[in-house]
């Protein structure tokens, strides 16, 4: 029996939001439904490390785990939560593929 | 979407707030003579307008629009606004608009401000929930949450201030810094606002409390704060971005704090 190799995970910012660092802290809103976000600092390295072609288990190992001495299992189910929450409020993409760069999103109906 | 059976558009009158003139056009004289009335301090003659709007005054039985909560969206380069008792659309290309409305003063208040949020969330100023007044020549802003005080600081203000508004401040760019400006939006005071403005000195979030005391505000705090207060309506997913582009560049030039004040005349000696 052979084993599956486990799916890269790939992240890129929504082109959705409007984001700005202040005072230290990443603050993020959608949009969309104008919901509002604050990062904290490990937050703010893997959003700001969101770029669509680096998987994002090598974020965590070559960005967080050494920044933050975090253990590589806690710092991948933190990650993972954390991309979970916020691709459901669409600001942040996710895909077992790269993701293309996105065109910004043209305003419209509610 | 909107057809008129009424006589021609024979009266016309340009409110001008924020420095920008809007003319309103109706059939009705006494609808007219309700807008001089209710925005007279901003009512100009001769003006060239930045915007006209064609109002059609009804008196319907039910609703003018299906819809009992406030849309605003673009739709083919054209706003629509409608609530209940107004049905509004407008063209910034063209600088034209059309109102049709029930003949309460509400509904113009609210296309007006809408309109002027759009207008704004380009310029990289904003509409905001709160109070404003002129002391020593600058303006300062009092902002919160229905009951935070925005009237009760204002019906305490000196005779030397000058009153803006006591429920919507208009906030504009003005070079490297922001500019405030009067508003007709009245709130529980009643009063209109002075048809005035001047250079913003300092953005206030309201508390009451045994004492009066001004104390600094996080940006990111201020920031969450300023949002929260920000009239905005469109769902248009570009102007949302402005307009917070345009909060964090205000609290980059114009210092935010927290004032907590006991409700008595004192709490203006700290605003000069």
């Amino acid at each position: 029996m052979s084993a599956e190799p486990m799916a890269e995970t790939y992240i890129a910012r929504s082109p959705a939001i409007a984001a700005r660092m202040l005072g230290g802290e990443m603050m993020i809103m959608s949009a969309v439904d104008s919901t509002f976000f604050t990062l904290n600092e490990v937050a703010t390295v893997i959003w700001q490390a969101a770029d669509g072609h680096t998987p994002l288990s090598q974020i965590v190992e070559r960005r967080v785990c050494k920044e933050f001495e975090i253990a590589p299992d806690m710092a991948q189910r933190d990650a993972a939560d954390f991309v979970n929450q916020l691709s459901q409020h669409g600001i942040l993409l996710v895909s077992d593929q790269p993701i293309p760069e996105s065109k910004p999103v043209a305003g419209g109906k509610p | 979407m909107m057809q008129s059976e009424q006589p021609a558009l024979s009266h016309e009158v340009a409110v001008v707030i924020g420095g920008f003139p809007i003319v309103l056009r109706t059939h009705d004289s006494a609808f007219q003579a309700l807008v001089e009335r209710r925005y007279a301090g901003f009512v100009r003659r001769q003006v060239q307008p930045s915007f006209a709007f064609d109002i059609d005054v009804v008196h319907p039985d039910g609703p003018v629009s299906e819809e009992e909560e406030l849309r605003v969206w673009k739709d083919d380069g054209r706003w629509r606004l409608e609530r209940g008792d107004f049905r509004a659309e407008w063209d910034p290309q063209a600088g034209q608009g059309k109102i049709l409305q029930a003949v309460s003063p509400y509904a113009i208040d609210s296309v007006l401000r809408i309109v002027h949020t759009l207008i704004q969330a380009k310029e990289g100023g904003f509409l905001l929930h709160g109070a404003s007044a002129i002391r020593n020549r600058r303006a300062f802003l009092f902002s919160g949450v229905s009951g935070a005080g925005k009237t009760t600081i204002s019906s305490l203000a000196p005779k030397d201030a000058v009153l803006l508004t006591d429920e919507i401040s208009y906030v504009r760019r003005d070079g490297e810094g922001y500019r405030a400006c009067g508003t007709p939006f009245a709130g529980e005071l009643a009063r209109p606002g002075e048809n005035a403005s001047a250079p913003i000195e300092c953005l206030y979030f309201l508390a009451k409390g045994p004492e009066n005391r001004i104390a600094p505000i996080e940006p990111p705090e201020a920031l969450r704060m300023l949002l929260r207060n920000i009239l905005f309506f469109a769902g248009d997913a570009e102007l949302v971005k402005m307009v917070f582009r345009s909060a964090c560049e205000f609290l980059g030039r114009v210092p935010a704090y927290r004032l907590t004040f006991y409700p008595d005349a004192r709490v203006w000696d700290l605003i000069q």
